[in-house]
């Protein structure tokens, strides 16, 4: 059996060499990173190194400028799309992806004209083809689960951004997603709102779920992630297994950045 | 009203199309659109009202008139609806782009992220999402295409206004009649009011 055979059953995303342009600015300078299934990554960096754009390649909401992508064993086709970067080939193959590539965002950005619920039946049933009322009781057992009993039927805007946050995990759930891309989940909230959060993303981790999760919550990584990998000026500079990441980093760059958290 | 309701629902249709095409739509488009909504907006409306009533029944009968028929005569509510809906059209696209502007880029993001094409992001996102800003600005245009009809007089075939100047001849009776008139419109008005407010505050239940 050869290797990269082994490695296609438990591979979850394999991003290599992905360069991002806008304009002038070259802020993905060649990114290799990937994640097996269960793998919790966890992306920490300076403002501007290219976190979020990196996150953003995977399911091509930016469209990189070059590099290779495959995502559950499946290379995504790419197309030269005009202006110098890279687009999906298929649509039909990229709109797949994104419906089973989960993305919580640091905005939360749930759908502000529909209640929890409905939020949570979207995708399943207008992207997925989910019949209703089996979407509807998934719906309603991932909001439990997250702790918003009692708020299937509130409209987000009337919620405090912890539950906002956590009914948009449970929206990304409710895709049954291969794996789930965390955008600075709780940076956006009020310090007594994190821990909620958090202990939902734990619980994730706990069970397996395949993530990637860009995070200022240095504590939190360290507890969480199987890998850590530490983005400077749009490559990775360091990476590995927390327990080393942390106490004994390597690069001067990582030494200095994480001095900032202590 | 029923001149006023049609045109009013053939200029949301052009809204609808002219604000998409405007946003997302390619150059030739945009320009196309830009140059619409620019003239209409800036000629009175009466004049316009004369220029493309008899611009068009001028259009309609040349191209009848290739195919050798005898040229025809317009049916005047139908023409209303015309006239009157190309230019409430140009005022809708406005109010539904900016509508559209005023919805925050992170929902329709969302949608994108979760595998939505442009299509379905447009009927289960943006349009619901944008509803909420659109309506005072639509409820307004409804109000000036009630009135509006009342310009339509002057191509002979008005509404409220002519019915009213018939009336009145016939009676010798203005002021009692255009009065009559007159508060007929502001009833209309008041019960529009009284249902667009009803349904911006449906519209706004997910904002705070
Ligand atoms: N759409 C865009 N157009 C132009 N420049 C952009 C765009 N998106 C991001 N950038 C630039 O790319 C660089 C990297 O941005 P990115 O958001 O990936 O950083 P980040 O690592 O997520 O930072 P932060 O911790 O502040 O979120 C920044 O300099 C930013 O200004
Ligand atoms: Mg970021």
């Amino acid at each position: 059996m050869s290797e990269s055979e082994g490695n296609a059953s438990t591979e979850a995303i394999h991003a290599e060499q992905i360069h991002k342009r806008f304009g002038a600015l070259e802020v993905l300078k060649g990114v290799n990173l990937s994640a097996r299934k269960g793998d919790v990554v966890a992306i920490i960096g300076g403002s501007g190194s290219g976190k979020s754009t990196f996150l953003r390649c995977l399911n091509c909401l930016d469209h990189p400028t070059s590099g290779s992508l495959r995502i559950n064993g499946e290379e995504v086709r790419f197309k030269p799309d005009g202006h110098g970067d890279l687009a999906p080939a298929s649509r039909q193959q990229i709109r797949q992806l994104r419906s089973r590539l989960a993305m919580v965002f640091q905005n939360f950005n749930l759908w502000q004209h529909r209640t929890l619920l409905e939020n949570m039946i979207e995708a399943p049933v207008h992207v997925l083809g989910v019949p209703r009322k089996q979407a509807i009781e998934e719906g309603k057992r991932l909001l439990d689960r997250v702790g918003l009993n009692d708020k299937h039927d509130a409209y987000p805007a009337f919620l405090s951004g912890g539950q906002q946050q956590r009914a948009a995990i449970a929206r990304a759930l409710a895709v049954d997603p291969l794996a789930m891309l965390f955008d600075e989940p709780t940076s956006a909230l009020d310090p007594e709102l994190v821990g909620e959060v958090l202990k939902v993303i734990q619980s994730l981790a706990d069970e397996g779920r395949t993530m990637i999760l860009v995070t200022h919550e240095m504590a939190f990584a360290r507890d969480v992630a199987t890998r850590v990998v530490f983005f400077h000026n749009g490559v990775v500079e360091e990476e590995g297994p927390p327990s080393e990441f942390f106490s004994n980093p390597q690069s001067e760059r990582l030494q200095k950045f994480l001095s900032n958290f202590n | 009203m029923f001149i006023a309701f049609g045109a009013f629902a053939l200029g949301l249709v052009i809204g609808m199309f002219g604000a998409v095409g405007k946003l997302y739509g390619g150059a030739v488009a945009r320009e196309g659109l830009e140059l619409y909504t620019t003239i209409v907006r800036s000629v009175p409306e009466l004049v316009l009202i004369l220029i493309v009533y008899f611009a068009g029944a001028d259009l309609i009968n040349a191209v009848i008139g290739l195919f050798g028929q005898d040229p025809i005569e317009i049916n005047g509510a139908l023409a209303g609806i015309w006239v009157l809906g190309f230019v409430q059209g140009a005022y809708s696209t406005e109010v539904i782009r900016g509508a559209i502007l005023a919805v925050p880029q992170g929902q329709i993001e969302a949608a994108r992220a979760y595998g939505m094409g442009s299509f379905l992001t447009l009927r289960r996102v943006t349009l619901p999402a944008m509803l909420p800003y659109a309506i005072p600005g639509l409820s307004n245009l409804w109000l000036i295409a009630m009135k509006d009809t009342a310009l339509l007089a002057v191509l002979g075939f008005g509404e409220l206004t002519q019915i009213t100047r018939q009336a009145a001849g016939a009676t010798k009776s203005y002021f009692t009649f255009f009065l009559a008139a007159g508060c007929l419109y502001l009833i209309a008005s008041l019960v529009s009011n009284f249902l667009a407010r009803r349904l911006e505050r449906r519209a706004r239940r997910g904002i705070a």
